[in-house]
């Protein structure tokens, strides 16, 4: 249904978010002034070196020495002259062609070399990437400096053929960031998916990774062209370039000499040096940042609307059948309880449309040594209503609640260290991806025994000793083994037992586990559900079970509350809920479950007694 | 009508015999890793096998090496009689047009910088046709995986999980292939999505007569879609037979143990489906 529903209701936002997801870049771009002003200047320059000849009738090479140091803004000098009686202007706009053309040699040469040979690299692999990742290792092993004064030296005093020599001793850096994205690419399933759809390696390369490495591309490139107008800048200075050409280096030289005489000169040179440098690296960081940001905003788009779409209909009727049917709604609720949520709303600021809600008026309570499954589909806001009780919402969150109440402590009002107090030590917490909540640099034994160490003051030893009970417990069955192993070195199946030996080892009331089985093969699921059972019954703890699979929910819960786009829809016992489902969501999702489906067999019979157009291939073949 | 139906078609669509897959290990002194140890078997047309493992058992193994995505070792693949497991590119390409894939992730197996357009007609275009022919073909094939006409110019990210992935199997029967290989292609989806996505499967088969080589996890899943199954484990197929009878009452003990570790959505039910897995653990294992 949320698929059916979706395809409705997103229809109206796609209009306008279509345009802004495609053209994103471009827009983003020209909303940061950063972004704009750079783009203007860089466009400046190159016009100004374009018509150069326009823009002044002097000759930036020929000396005058008639004009040496003449003063600025006089009709003929409207900058002054330099030592020999160059024009100042005009050698600033003809050193923006020598310097822009620098750039570009050095773009060319360096993306020219390290572009292509990353694609291939990152895409063959093997022999290709062996030898590209040789060549560029011995390139860059290279010392840059030395090699260019010798080939200027053989060859001669030539700023092109420096840039050219340049760009290849920096095209590794080109090399090993497209390789590194093409290699990312390449384990796509969607390129995988092409060459089963009969693209050649040269299409695919062409249609799917290429435009993958192009915005890489371009802010190396910007951050490229920048070095090259600095090392054009800097041979024309040491006097190794070209000498008939202008350039800002050569007016740098000159005026460095004639500094005490005439230090005015030294400023323009500088100037243009400086802002074209740095328009370049501006430019190319706002492009970083607008795809960055298009991507985490594209995410949260995407999240609100699944929750947008997941059906904001949920009528005032049926949550009366919720309100009424629910043991652990406010009415009902019980002195004993452990925790207690009321009215618990939780927003998310958006950038630039309305705030999205994701939870909304979610009440439940839970006692000593009950088990309560919340269980929804993704974006029914369970997982969110289980962060709110750990104190861990992301920071653009903004939660409100009537009452939330943990063990007679008013939740909200704690302090951040009255809350890493609480968390580990009275809450306990299992997490959906076992290996990504195991710190992979350190040992087991050393997460599993500090936070017994800080919680419940216990020396190293006893700690040490404490753990390797609780591994035992959660049966694996070498502990010393698990204890000195790190993360990598164990299955994910072994990991969650690790993280279930954490979430208990400082007796915690509440244990809140999030999709604790998702992650795992059935049979492990059914070992950790025992295991999450057992240490439950043992130990009297509270759980809450944030899940979408209601064969888990029937296997451990007490009391069942399912969720449906930020609401509960339906709370009850789990024998109640399994057998009388009240709700029109709750029946839906038990009707779509796979156990309850007809096999095909079945399907075929029921079909073949219609009509005789299906034949049973399954017999014509086993 | 069995016979004659044999006698009609004798070759099955896709037989695999022996079939040995290793991986290269990284490291040069490393003995290769064997994906599949010795798997055969074979596939009827328009007809659903199952393949059913836990994870590292090999079943996504060997989809890929029918697709040519995976290195075969030893063994032998044939496609219509026609042995395929070493076939040169070119070769390969021109077998795209009967066999295609649903992957598991709608999120990264389409690409997300092209429209549904481009995704759909790329492969049509490769193969030949008009620019105008794939996209008359691209509004059958929206209309067929019940996605609206104007999906078309919208970019993957736009669509929901179930969405995406109808996106994909459209992309797969784009060249009305014989084969499509769905590797776990309902496992990342909602309950709901995946129920419905399900049975777009079938009446795809249904309608064109399409075999599927259908991996998942899920024993339900394939009780559902599947005619036959064949469990895996460590690389070995260890038990094979029409799928009602395999995922109802399964003979070999580990796919008794897989069937009795998934829970069902009924508490009764489940802890008597819970003691009796805690027996059968419990007893002396007997392989």
């Amino acid at each position: 249904m949320s698929e059916n529903t979706s395809s409705g209701a997103a229809a109206p936002l796609l209009a306008d978010e279509a345009n802004v997801a495609r053209y994103g870049l471009f827009h983003r771009l020209l909303r940061d002034p950063v972004a704009v002003i750079s783009a203007v200047i860089l466009a400046i320059v190159v016009l100004a070196a374009v018509f150069a000849p326009l823009l002044t009738n002097q000759d930036p090479v020929q000396n005058k020495l008639a004009d040496s140091l003449a003063p600025p803004f006089t009709a003929a000098h409207p900058l002054g002259a330099d030592s020999v009686g160059r024009d100042v202007l005009a050698q600033l706009l003809y050193g923006a062609r020598t310097s822009l053309i620098g750039a570009v040699i050095v773009v060319v040469v360096c993306m020219g070399l390290g572009v292509p040979a990353g694609i291939l690299a990152g895409y063959f692999r093997g022999w290709i990437d062996s030898t590209g990742s040789w060549i560029s290792n011995a390139l860059m092993s290279l010392p840059a400096i030395v090699v260019l004064l010798v080939v200027l030296a053989r060859v001669g005093r030539s700023t092109p053929l420096a840039l050219a020599v340049f760009g290849i001793l920096i095209a590794p850096a080109a090399f090993q960031l497209i390789r590194g994205s093409v290699r990312a690419v390449r384990e796509e399933l969607y390129i995988d998916a092409a060459r089963v759809s009969g693209l050649s390696n040269a299409r695919i390369m062409g249609r799917h990774v290429l435009p993958v490495v192009i915005a890489p591309s371009i802010i190396q490139g910007s951050q490229f062209a920048a070095a090259g107008i600095g090392i054009e800048a800097g041979i024309a200075f040491l006097g190794l370039g070209t000498s008939d050409h202008a350039s800002w280096g050569l007016m740098l030289n000159d005026a460095s000499q004639n500094i005490f005489v005439a230090p005015s000169l030294i400023v323009w040179p500088t100037i243009a040096i400086v802002t074209t440098i740095m328009v370049f690296t501006l430019l190319g960081n706002s492009v970083r940042d607008a795809l960055t940001g298009t991507t985490t905003n594209k995410k949260r788009r995407s999240m609100g609307a699944r929750v947008l779409t997941g059906g904001s209909s949920t009528s005032a009727a049926s949550r009366e059948v919720a309100q009424q049917a629910s043991p652990l709604g406010p009415t009902s609720r019980t002195t004993d309880a452990l925790l207690v949520v009321e009215g618990l709303k939780i927003t998310y600021a958006a950038q630039d449309r309305a705030d999205k809600t994701v939870v909304h008026d979610v009440s439940l309570s839970l006692r000593k040594g009950e088990i309560l499954g919340l269980v929804g589909e993704s974006g029914s806001g369970k997982s969110q209503t289980a962060f709110a009780v750990l104190g861990l919402l992301p920071g653009a969150a903004r939660m409100n609640a009537t009452s939330l109440i943990f063990n007679g402590q008013e939740l909200p009002k704690l302090s951040s260290e009255q809350w890493n107090n609480l968390r580990g030590r009275q809450i306990g917490y299992i997490p959906q991806e076992p290996m990504s909540n195991l710190d992979p640099s350190y040992r087991i034994g050393f997460q599993l025994t500090e936070p017994m160490r800080h919680h419940l003051q216990l020396s190293k030893t006893a700690a040490r000793q404490e753990a390797l009970r609780l591994l035992a417990r959660v049966g694996i069955s070498d502990p010393q083994r698990v204890f000195d192993s790190y993360p990598h070195e164990i299955s994910g199946g072994m990991a969650q037992r690790v993280l279930i030996a954490g979430a208990v080892s400082c007796n915690p009331e509440l244990l809140i586990a999030d999709e604790p089985t998702t992650a795992l093969d059935v049979t492990v699921q059914a070992e950790v559900l025992d295991l999450i059972r057992d240490l439950q019954s043992e130990r009297h703890m509270a759980v809450l079970l944030v899940t979408h699979n209601f064969g888990v929910v029937a296997d451990l819960c007490d009391q069942v509350a399912v969720m449906q786009a930020g609401r509960i829809v339906e709370a009850a016992s789990a024998l109640e809920l399994f057998a009388n489902p009240r709700h029109e969501y709750t029946r839906m999702l038990l009707d779509s479950t796979m156990e309850n489906a007809p096999s095909r067999r079945q399907m075929a019979l029921s079909q073949w007694q219609g009509s005789d157009t299906q034949t049973m291939n399954q017999d014509a073949i086993s | 009508m069995t016979e004659t139906q044999a006698l009609r078609d004798p070759i099955p669509l896709l037989e695999v015999d022996d079939l040995v897959v290793d991986y290269a290990s990284k490291r040069w002194n490393r003995a290769p890793f064997r994906a599949l140890r010795g798997i055969s078997l074979t596939i009827g047309r328009g007809e659903t096998l199952g393949l059913v493992g836990e994870s590292g058992s090999g079943k996504s193994t060997l989809g890929r090496a029918v697709l040519g995505l995976a290195p075969v070792t030893a063994g032998d693949i044939r496609f219509n009689g026609q042995t395929i497991s070493h076939l040169k590119a070119r070769h390969r390409r021109a077998l795209s047009q009967d066999m295609q894939v649903v992957f598991q992730d709608p999120y990264t197996s389409l690409n997300p910088a092209m429209t549904v357009n481009d995704i759909l007609t790329e492969p049509l275009v490769v193969a030949g046709d008009t620019r105008r022919d794939a996209e008359s073909r691209v509004k059958e094939l929206l209309d067929f995986v019940h996605l609206p006409a104007n999906s078309g110019q919208r970019l993957p990210r736009e669509f929901s999980g179930g969405q995406r992935q109808r996106v994909a199997i459209a992309r797969a029967l784009c060249r009305s292939p014989k084969l499509v290989v769905c590797d776990e292609p309902v496992s990342a989806l909602d309950l709901s999505t995946q129920a419905r996505v399900l049975d777009l499967f079938i009446e795809i088969q249904e309608r064109t007569g399409v075999s599927y080589l259908f991996v998942t996890h899920d024993l339900a899943v394939v009780r559902h879609i599947g005619h036959r199954v064949a469990v895996m484990r460590a690389g070995e197929i260890l038990e094979t037979g029409d799928a009602e009878k395999v995922t109802s009452s399964p003979e070999h003990p580990y796919t008794q143990q897989l069937l009795l570790a998934a829970p069902v959505p009924d508490p009764k039910r489940q802890a008597l489906r819970r003691i009796q897995r805690q027996k059968i653990s419990s007893a002396p294992a007997t392989v």
